[in-house]
């Protein structure tokens, strides 16, 4: 038992201490901002868990970076960097506004799944571009993936601009947003369910989002494909003389990958928000899921309180405002766990790694590099 | 389409591309080197914003840039630690700069202004052509009346790069570090020292690029001003094969699809802007693939270096 314990405790030692290490940078800003951190943290915990309605804005929060998170970690799992879930949650969330104007006469339980596959489709083709550059020409997915965000926003902003616009679908005057998706395509709000949830935005994805992120684990660890793509992950040369292939795993990997962030979308506009607006930023859930990712150590039931952990960070940033802490702290506290594992957590991983191959007496170089 | 016209589109794209050279050549420094620079953006942000808080405190532009400079090597050496010292993942590395920047700049902003969005115009600026017999030269006279010193700067270092990079020992130090650390290690190249090196210069020249789009443009910080500009400069990295002089022709390339994107109605042209705009990232990709001419990355880029101690 008590190994037991000693062993969990090595695993999560280090995004504990990132993030022990994120409150104390961010307890150092509130202090030069004049504020006191404990009323500040007290504030940040006030405005995200103590009531049921901020505990449902929180789950709101929560939803599209879990899924975003479970889109990097499979990505980690295979061994590829996909920083491509902003474009991919992009393109989905058009194609969703899209698809749910043209069938809008669906009843609600035949449109929601529809839509739902669009989402995880579409951002899986995105993902899924990058996926086939890597396995059949190479090409590093970090830069494809950079430049296919960037082209994301550009086409959707297209789309919002003219296809899916007010003013062509509705003939109402130009606007910068989209049409809103019909009634039928929503998702519906915790509230109806339990009113307690008050004021909350917190909807019926979170559910989804869970139950995509245990299904993710099932994938990953108790199916041949899950094995697969860890293999790759591990050892691209070693799983190809076992027969796995490389260049399908990578591609279902980023297809997979893909999808999820694409799912995110999905939800995103099924849940809350109905529209897609024009935007000269991207809208950030894919760094996010990065860190969400990290945080859980790449594994499915990980990310869910990692993302728990992000949310807070995001929703309570508002009570935090009311009690007078700039709302930038938090977005400094994320930052810096994530430099924090960046350095030390990955440092921790490819000692281990090296002082398995030191062992093995293999050479301690990873010479081959594809690009 | 006047002459007129083509004068002012080019010049605009001059100016446009300007920024993402600085960066781009950063990028070719620590990619050259080995490691991937993904925290550009970051670093741009940050010199945005120290160029004019450093003009707003002195008064004087230049001490603005200088101030970029530094702080652009301040976050530069938060990359340099985590990906060479600690043998982090560059990409996250990376990431975490950028998300840091603006974090910190948006925080800075509250702290110092006590706004947010957006900083007072700067009491100096670098926005006008500082050799002005160039403007007297015919026809292309017009051109120079639109040039920052930041033009002359970047034209003068994409050189200066290029005679480093290839033209001196160090340089081929730093090509070597980049492509076979082992090897170099073993005649006698630090590697550390070396990647810290390049990665500080990626910090100098995106830092001044930061400059370049604050004092050098609009005079103010403006939150989400860089809005992307240091991944443009990464796709002219990578568009221009990891060479200086083809970072320059890719700069340059982008420029002039900005350019048109923003004079497009001037002259009833009937693309949708967002098409140009994607064109620098389609275009990286393109090249990629290597439809037109492979682009290869330095071998050793984004892999971390482990000494063998003993």
């Amino acid at each position: 038992m008590k190994t037991r314990l000693l062993n969990v405790w090595s695993v999560l030692k280090l995004p504990l201490v990132a993030i022990l290490v994120g409150f104390v940078v961010g307890a150092f800003c509130i202090m030069l901002a004049g504020s006191n951190p404990l009323t500040a943290y007290a504030a940040l915990l006030k405005g995200s868990l103590a009531s049921l309605p901020s505990f449902g804005e929180t789950l709101y929060k929560v939803t599209p970076i879990l899924l975003t998170g479970l889109a990097a970690a499979i990505g980690f799992r295979c061994g590829l960097f996909n920083i491509g879930g902003e474009g991919q949650y992009v393109v989905a969330a058009i194609a969703t506004v899209g698809v749910a104007w043209s069938f809008q006469g669906l009843p609600h339980f035949i449109l929601v799944p529809i839509l739902l596959i669009t989402g995880a489709l579409v951002g899986g083709v995105w993902g899924g571009i990058a996926g086939i550059l890597k396995a059949k020409r190479g090409i590093n997915e970090v830069i494809t993936t950079i430049m296919l965000n960037w082209t994301a926003l550009y086409l959707s902003n297209y789309l919002v601009r003219t296809l899916l616009n007010p003013s062509r679908l509705l003939d109402k005057l130009p606007s910068g947003h989209t049409v809103a998706v019909p009634e039928a395509a929503r998702l519906m709000k915790l509230k109806v369910i339990i009113p307690a949830f008050g004021y909350s935005s917190a909807h019926t994805g979170i559910f989804i989002a869970i139950g995509v992120a245990v299904l993710m684990w099932f994938i990953l660890f108790k199916t041949t494909l899950g094995y697969e793509i860890r293999a790759v992950g591990f050892n691209p040369t070693a799983s190809e003389y076992g027969g796995i292939s490389s260049a399908k795993n990578t591609f279902l990997a980023m297809f997979i990958s893909g999808g999820l962030a694409g799912l995110a979308g999905a939800i995103q506009i099924m849940g809350l928000v109905y529209m897609v607006n024009q935007s000269p930023e991207l809208p950030g859930y894919g760094f996010t899921g990065l860190c969400v990712a990290l945080v859980g150590l790449s594994h499915p039931l990980g990310c869910i309180p990692a993302a728990l952990l992000f949310g807070i960070l995001d929703n309570g940033s508002r009570q935090m405002q009311l009690a007078g802490i700039p709302k930038e702290i938090n977005a400094i506290i994320s930052a810096v766990i994530l430099v924090f594992v960046a350095g030390a957590l990955l440092l921790k991983y490819i000692n281990v790694y090296f002082e398995k191959k030191r062992g093995a007496g293999k050479p301690r170089f990873k010479e081959v590099r594809e690009v | 389409m006047s002459g007129v016209t083509v004068i002012a589109v080019i010049a605009s794209a001059i100016r446009l591309a300007t920024p993402l050279l600085l960066s781009a050549l950063g990028g070719v420094f620590s990619e050259r080197s080995g490691v991937v620079n993904i925290g550009l953006e970051g670093i741009m942000i940050f010199g945005a914003f120290f160029s004019v808080l450093f003009t707003h405190i002195t008064g004087n532009a230049w001490i603005g840039v200088v101030a970029a400079i530094i702080f652009g090597i301040v976050m530069a050496a938060l990359l340099a630690v985590v990906s060479i010292n600690l043998k982090g993942n560059q990409i996250i590395a990376g990431t975490a700069v950028n998300l840091l920047a603006a974090a910190l700049t948006a925080f800075f902003l509250e702290l110092i202004w006590h706004r947010s969005g957006s900083t007072p115009i700067c009491p100096d600026m670098l926005t006008s052509n500082p050799i002005r017999v160039l403007e007297k030269l015919p026809v292309i006279g017009d051109l120079f009346k639109q040039f920052t010193p930041f033009i002359y700067i970047a034209i003068v270092l994409t050189f200066v790069t290029y005679y480093i990079l290839w033209k001196t020992p160090w340089g081929l130090h730093v090509r070597a570090v980049g492509e076979h650390p082992k090897a170099a290690d073993t005649v006698g190249i630090g590697v550390y020292k070396t990647r810290w090196i390049c990665v500080l210069l990626s910090g100098v020249l995106a830092g001044l690029s930061g400059a370049c789009l604050s004092i050098g443009t609009v005079g103010l910080f403006r939150e989400g001003m860089v809005a992307g500009k240091g991944f443009i400069a990464l796709a002219a990295m990578v568009f221009g094969k990891w060479h200086p002089i083809g970072a320059m022709g890719a700069s340059f390339f982008f420029g002039i699809c900005l350019a048109i994107q923003i004079q497009a109605q001037s002259f009833g042209l009937d693309v949708p802007g967002e098409f140009l705009a994607m064109v620098p990232y389609v275009a990286t990709i393109i090249v990629l693939i290597g439809v037109v001419g492979k682009a290869v990355a330095p071998k050793a880029d984004g892999q971390p270096y482990e000494k063998d101690e003993a």
